[in-house]
């Protein structure tokens, strides 16, 4: 089987966010695997060792991402892409980053690609099903349970809390949700081998797109924080004055309930 | 310059979820008084479009098809796309629910449009229209503009203000008929878990546990407590990962942001990942034995206090003032 996996390089999630000059500050950041495509690459290897075939992992940025793309290698991936868009684009939205993994994924015939089913940076979830749009084949968002039998494909998708049980087909992309598997640690012969597979960049150049069909169709004007939250009133006193003061306090100061 | 916009309404249960009144007053915004034109679809929900109508959409138009009674993403987009060619919007507006995150990349990529997603305020109006969306679950903002093509947003349930309810209002509430072939997903099944109750993204009062609840059996009294707040339980990481609630409860960077009235944290230490998901609700409340713990620091009121004494307290004293 011919299986794709879409990650990308994120902030760690126990990251403070400092804005500067309307920019996210980086220097020393610790960046990661987005949490929900390690469910992905995870899932992606269980389903190659029960069905055998191959998984590349594709990413798309600069080069720093491939410091990711080798820890995706040592869980146990196959190959690894990336897109190298440093030098040609300065603006991307969600349109640019489908547009450029599509075309790179157009003439490779996966048979199951899979995603998180949002970044935890962008938070947007838009670029999985947007890929599968792209290349015409179905999508299945925010699943918690793959089976594949042949061609037939068994999922069970998390709806708000709800499960729907689907019957479906492949070729097919899927979004990983929390819950999926439990993605592994890298181990020592992983990483050691993982420095021997094979690592493409190919650059925007190297697609069959036109930097037209790649301009952004969103800008984003400013970054800025939340107003910092002052720490409130601790009450005091008797517990069961203190839960009667509370719910006074909702009613009448803070008027939600 | 007046836009027309077109608004999908989502129904749930026979019934509008409250997301699609707050997307009318999302596309009043970007309208600057052009027409707003809701599009229903399902198998039979005719009847829902004055609802619509008198939260301030001026037309409906409905599609109905016995493939449309469940959600797929290929008979949504199908009909879906058969009312814009019809009716041309310069904007469109879903609500950012699992249907509207699901079906809107799709609809996109066939517009070939961007989209601002998960929009939680507006500035400005028409062309100037800036949108404000959360990015590392609420650790920040960014402040969007659309460049080129249709303007398509999502917006967040309980954060943009609905217009207000109007029956006096009319409107055409028209059909068109379209044919959905070529579903590739057919859902078996739905097992419904979270039928108790309150949508958690939706919910105006949302009870949280964390690892302090202890057990399975410890979320009970924060179900009692949403049930007269007519609220929804959520759970930190900790109570996740420990396995004394379902995922799907997941408050956090990982998992759900949640933007309630009224967040009540119990037992939850407030760690920064679940602090993302949580920190932009209106009022915060803490429950906590350790005075340090961290929640406090986000509280608007906190009680330093054993959850298990707190919560059944809270609940009683609710129901008196319900009684009344």
């Amino acid at each position: 089987m011919n299986i794709y996996v879409l990650i990308k390089r994120t902030f760690d999630t126990e990251e403070k966010i400092v804005v500067s000059g309307g920019k996210i500050q980086e220097d020393g950041a610790e960046f990661i695997i987005n949490p929900y495509d390690e469910y992905a690459i995870e899932e992606a290897i269980q389903v190659r060792d029960a069905h055998g075939g191959e998984v590349t992992v594709l990413t798309m940025g600069g080069e720093d991402a491939e410091k990711q793309l080798r820890t995706a290698l040592a869980m146990g991936a196959d190959k690894a892409v990336l897109i190298n868009i440093e030098d040609d684009l300065d603006e991307l939205d969600q349109f640019t980053a489908a547009q450029l993994l599509a075309d790179y994924l157009k003439d490779k015939n996966p048979d199951l690609i899979l995603a998180g089913n949002v970044a935890i940076d962008g938070g947007s979830g838009q670029v999985g099903p947007r890929v599968a749009d792209l290349l015409e084949i179905n999508y299945v968002t925010t699943i918690t349970k793959l089976e594949i039998n042949g061609s037939q494909v068994n999922i069970v998708r998390d709806v708000e809390g709800d499960s729907e049980m689907i019957e479906t087909s492949l070729p097919l992309l899927v979004t990983a949700q929390q819950g999926l598997n439990e993605p592994r640690y890298p181990s020592l012969p992983g990483i050691m081998k993982a420095k021997k597979k094979p690592l493409e960049e190919v650059e925007l150049d190297d697609l069959d797109i036109d930097e037209d069909d790649v301009v952004a169709k969103t800008e984003t004007l400013e970054i800025y924080l939340p107003p910092k939250k002052e720490a409130g009133r601790v009450l005091q006193g008797d517990l069961s004055n203190q839960v009667q003061e509370l719910v006074q306090l909702l009613r009448t100061e803070a008027k939600v309930i | 310059m007046t836009k027309k916009v077109i608004v999908l309404g989502e129904v749930r249960e026979g019934a509008l979820r409250n997301v699609s009144f707050e997307a009318i007053g999302a596309a009043k915004k970007i309208s600057v008084g052009g027409e707003i034109v809701a599009v229903l679809l399902g198998e039979s929900i005719q009847s829902l479009g004055a609802e619509m109508i008198h939260y301030g959409a001026d037309r409906v138009v409905t599609v109905e098809h016995p493939h449309l009674k469940s959600y797929t993403s290929d008979g949504f987009s199908q009909a879906f796309m058969a009312v814009v060619e019809s009716e041309k919007p310069d904007a469109v507006v879903f609500g950012h629910t699992a249907l509207g995150k699901d079906l809107s990349p799709k609809v996109a990529s066939k517009l070939k449009s961007g989209l601002v997603s998960d929009v939680t305020g507006i500035e400005g109006e028409g062309d100037g229209a800036v949108f404000i969306r959360p990015i590392f679950s609420g650790k920040a903002f960014e402040k969007v503009k659309v460049k080129d093509g249709i303007v398509f947003v999502t917006v967040r349930p309980n954060n943009i203000e609905p217009l207000a309810h109007d029956a006096s209002r009319s409107g055409d509430v028209s059909s068109i008929s379209v044919d959905i072939t070529n579903l590739r997903t057919i859902i078996k099944e739905v097992v419904r878990k979270s039928s108790e109750g309150v949508d958690l993204s939706e919910a105006k009062v949302v009870i949280a546990g964390g690892r302090g609840v202890k057990s399975e059996e410890g979320f009970e009294p924060l179900k009692e407590l949403a049930k007269v707040l007519n609220g929804a339980v959520g759970a930190s990481r900790g109570a996740c990962d420990a396995d004394y609630c379902d995922y799907s409860l997941q408050i956090g960077q990982t998992g759900k942001v949640v933007t309630p009235d009224l967040y009540i944290a119990a037992g939850i230490s407030g760690a920064i990942q679940h602090l993302a998901g949580m920190s932009n609700s209106k009022i915060i409340v803490a429950i906590n034995k350790d005075p340090e713990a961290n929640i406090f620091k986000v509280a608007d009121y906190g009680i330093v206090g054993d959850l298990f004494e707190v919560i059944p307290m809270l609940t009683e004293e609710f129901k008196k003032l319900k009684a009344n």
